[in-house]
């Protein structure tokens, strides 16, 4: 074989691959949090009765789920300097990233919220229950537990897709492994590792999202 | 066989001899007689050499061999070249001079002559007017917007100090955007690269602030030709002088001569 394989070439380089990993978390832990919050906010306001903000929302939805996650990063990191808003390529990253599942996870939602059934909450309702608790108890709680496997699947999207930050300088995994690729040439050693290392944060993402889908429904189901 | 052989070099012997003759009468005075000098250009490297919407050849090395035939008072016959090409043109006798961007490196140095440096090249870092940096030092504290793994990259490591933060960006073009929105406040990148950046005339121009790795460009010229390089040599350093070279400078780098060029 020509190729002579010498994973030892990245040892020298394990912490830009730590550091990668580290912001790669750091990314995808906030975009999930803010991103699936702002779905929820989303869904909300997209089944609420008031047509002006169920269209505005459902213009966002259709804005950012039709374009292409690089464009929408371009746009926030090299575009709105225009505009006089200057964010860090950190900045810059999570609010895309945000924006995105933001989008993704309003439609997610909604399709749970749309699947509890009308008399679910009219007899909410009939019990003298407020606005408020009818949401909380009656409507999000069921909702998000129908859709939980899809919203998890979206979360690990979104957390794979922030490797698009590399293009910005973001100095996550996909950064790392580029730059490192682009002193030792290196290729198949270093996206090899990057790769398993992908592999192994979206398992580890599933599984913390699993057990606490578990804690969230199951047990106080119980309680 | 044998006599065959002896045919073959009596015949190269006999139709090598025109050029034994030419070089025996030296360069500069063939040109002079013929009154025409053939000069290699580029024609697919801008800002040094391309063609114009006019359909006339353009550029660094377009005016400094334009520049080279009139101080040699002598007609210009412009032959475009490519990068490969340019070095056996002149090995073949096909031009007198090769102004077609050439750097001088050892290997180049075994089969061709070179004279003074006639346009920079080179890699430094690029900053707008109201930032002040005069070495790697001054660089502390400053965002600095580089391509990744590029020479420009690679010898920054060494000489930046730590608390510069660097941003390394995938290609060219994303470094370039970095720059002109703001996003750093200098770029590490060739003097070619700035050039065209300052060719859009953007509101942030990146004006030179210090070198990092020094390549310039050479006249080429063919080996054991003294009288030509030193009349060349002699146009390049009036022209540097009296100012004209560092107009061309001005008109296609966007930028004047290094000062210690």
């Amino acid at each position: 074989m020509a190729y002579q394989f010498d994973f030892g070439a990245i040892l020298p380089h394990w912490k830009l691959l730590l550091d990668g990993v580290v912001l790669t978390t750091e990314l995808a832990a906030i975009g999930a949090v803010a991103g699936v919050g702002l779905g929820i906010l989303g869904a909300w306001a997209r089944t609420a009765r008031t047509p002006v903000i169920s269209q505005l929302v459902g213009v966002y939805v259709e804005l950012i789920r039709n374009t292409p996650f690089l464009v929408q990063l371009f746009f926030i990191f090299f575009g709105l300097p225009a505009l006089g808003i200057k964010l860090s390529e950190f900045q810059a990253a999570a609010l895309a990233m945000v924006v995105n599942l933001g989008a993704y996870s309003t439609e997610i939602v909604r399709a749970g919220i749309q699947a509890i059934p009308a008399g679910q909450i009219e007899a909410a309702q009939s019990l003298a229950m407020n606005r408020v608790q009818i949401f909380r108890y009656i409507i999000i709680r069921p909702a998000l537990k129908k859709i939980w496997p899809a919203l998890s699947s979206q979360v690990v999207i979104v957390m794979l897709g922030s490797s698009v930050c590399s293009q910005i300088a973001a100095e996550e995994l996909t950064f790392a492994a580029n730059y490192i690729q682009g002193m030792n040439f290196r290729a198949f050693e270093v996206y090899f590792v990057t790769t398993g290392l992908y592999l192994v944060m979206s398992i580890l993402l599933r599984q913390i999202l699993k057990v606490f889908g578990n804690f969230l429904f199951e047990r106080r189901n119980h309680a | 066989m044998k006599k065959f052989l002896k045919v073959a070099i009596a015949t190269m012997a006999m139709m090598a001899a025109p050029l034994a003759g030419a070089s025996a009468k030296g360069a500069l005075e063939a040109i002079k007689d013929a009154g025409v000098i053939k000069i290699a250009v580029p024609q697919d490297f801008p800002p040094f050499g391309t063609v114009g919407t006019d359909m006339q050849p353009q550029g660094y090395d377009i005016d400094m061999a334009k520049l080279i035939a009139h101080d040699l008072g002598v007609k210009l016959e412009m032959v475009p070249v490519t990068t490969n090409n340019r070095i056996p043109y002149l090995t073949t006798g096909k031009v007198d001079l090769v102004i077609s961007t050439l750097g001088k490196n050892p290997d180049r140095e075994k089969v061709i002559d070179f004279t003074d440096p006639y346009a920079p090249f080179y890699n430094g870092v690029f900053g707008p007017a109201d930032i002040t940096i005069k070495g790697p030092a001054d660089l502390s504290g400053h965002t600095l917007g580089v391509t990744r793994a590029t020479i420009e990259d690679m010898e920054l490591q060494k000489i930046a100090p730590k608390d510069v933060d660097i941003k390394r960006y995938e290609d060219n073009n994303a470094t370039i955007s970095a720059f002109l929105s703001g996003q750093v406040e200098v770029i590490a990148t060739g003097n070619v690269t700035a050039a065209a950046i300052i060719k859009r005339n953007p509101p942030r121009k990146p004006e030179p602030k210090f070198l990092i790795k020094n390549s310039p460009c050479y006249v080429g010229l063919n080996k054991d030709e003294p009288e030509l390089k030193a009349k060349v040599n002699e146009i390049i350093a009036a022209s540097l002088k009296d100012g004209r070279l560092n107009a061309i400078s001005e008109q296609w780098l966007g930028n004047p001569l290094p000062e210690k060029f």
